[in-house]
């Protein structure tokens, strides 16, 4: 899988999950200052992520994963 | 061997309403926090002297209303509480006797949040053995005697009532009311949701739980749909127990059901552990989202880490 399937596949599940739109899913992009997603929203993203990607993100390291790069960077370390 | 159905069903919510502006008083919370990350507006706290027993008799009396039978015709009471004040007498033989139901088999059952729904299944097992004709099943809750008021992770979130379902036989040839129960426990777990010594205060690794529920009940929820041979969607409504809106919402989207049928009583009722499901029915009735004769899903699910879900037909 390329990073920049990752991402989309991210962006479409943040998009289910948050409703914030695809487009905005940048891999700059913060969750909390700039996407307004809590921790409770990443838990859900985390486990969609689960499914899609077949990686598993456990809280420990999901409190580390601050940008969408970094969890686009997580699941293609771990895939 | 004959089918069980519930016959009526009702709820008690104490009469002191607690705002979220008014618990942003006493710890450092806000309402736009608590209504983000619980859905909850408003909750209801009963009195010091109020207790399990009153609000149990207060919605027995409701759902005893609502079934048409007479106190003589229930055999047996079953009331779901993790949170009664003393460990004997049980809350069930008070109860019944205060409802003048003449020595039923009476007693109460712990399974936390998921009490009502294990309770809701014994009763049915209970008719249809025959060891019961009609069973008065109340699930009744002061979380907030077991809160710790400093805490703002568990004060936002708990809170007191009852709730009660009269479950009976279907008629002959009628199709049974109430689907076969799955349930299940995860003890790995059982730290994730707490209450520590005599009068400890209760305590939930919040992020932990959140994750256990919008995960592994979906799939609990949908095996219970299937043993009643039913989809989710067949299911006009959605009652899970009323943890956090959070998390209702995440198990209704997993299993594809529409907001408009899912039940969200916790926004101005609180978690009220296994009061939390007969209320929402109440709830649901009154705003008149109910449609009778069709199947509903509930599922429960809490500490132990513990969890039943069965559909049942809407009386």
């Amino acid at each position: 899988m390329t990073d920049q399937e990752i991402l989309s596949g991210l962006a479409e599940i943040i998009e289910e999950i948050a409703g914030t739109p695809a487009d905005e899913v940048t891999p700059a992009a913060n969750f909390v200052d700039d996407l307004d997603i809590d921790s409770l929203s990443m838990v859900e993203i985390a486990v969609a992520a689960q499914d899609k990607f077949g990686v598993e993100i456990p809280d420990e390291q999901l409190k580390d994963l601050k940008t969408v790069q970094d969890v686009v960077n997580f699941v293609s370390k771990n895939s | 061997m004959i089918g069980t159905k519930i016959l009526g069903f009702g709820g008690y919510q104490p009469d002191k309403v607690v705002t979220n502006d008014d618990l942003a008083k006493i710890v450092d919370t806000s309402d736009e926090w608590i209504r983000s990350r619980v859905g909850i507006q408003s909750r209801r706290v009963a009195r010091d002297d109020e207790t399990v027993e009153d609000m149990a008799e207060a919605a027995g009396a409701k759902a005893l209303a609502a079934s048409g039978l007479e106190p003589a015709e229930v055999d047996l009471v079953i009331v779901a509480t993790c949170s009664p004040v003393v460990p004997l007498p049980n809350v069930a033989a008070t109860v019944a006797y205060r409802l003048g139901i003449p020595a039923p088999g009476a007693y109460d059952l712990n399974a936390a949040c998921a009490g009502f729904c294990y309770a809701l299944s014994a009763a049915s097992d209970a008719v249809r053995a025959g060891s019961a004709r009609n069973v008065l099943v109340i699930g009744s809750e002061k979380m907030t005697s077991w809160i710790d008021w400093t805490d703002r992770s568990t004060c936002i979130i708990f809170a007191d009532g009852a709730g009660a379902a009269v479950v009976g036989p279907s008629g002959p040839g009628e199709p049974a009311g109430i689907g076969p129960v799955v349930w299940g426990s995860a003890g790995d777990q059982a730290h994730k949701i707490t209450i520590t010594g005599r009068t400890g205060a209760l305590t939930q690794d919040g992020q932990a739980v959140f994750r256990w529920a919008t995960t592994a009940m979906a799939p609990v929820a949908l095996e219970a749909c299937r043993r009643a041979g039913v989809t989710p969607a067949d299911i006009t409504a959605f009652v899970p127990h009323q943890a956090n809106l959070r998390i209702i919402e995440a198990i209704a989207r997993r299993l594809g059901i529409p907001r408009d049928r899912v039940a969200d009583d916790i926004i101005h009722a609180g978690n009220t552990s296994s009061a939390s499901i007969p209320l929402a029915l109440s709830r649901m009735a009154e705003q008149g989202r109910l449609q009778p004769g069709t199947p509903a899903l509930l599922i429960a699910f809490g500490a132990g880490l513990s969890y039943a879900s069965q559909v049942v037909t809407v009386p």
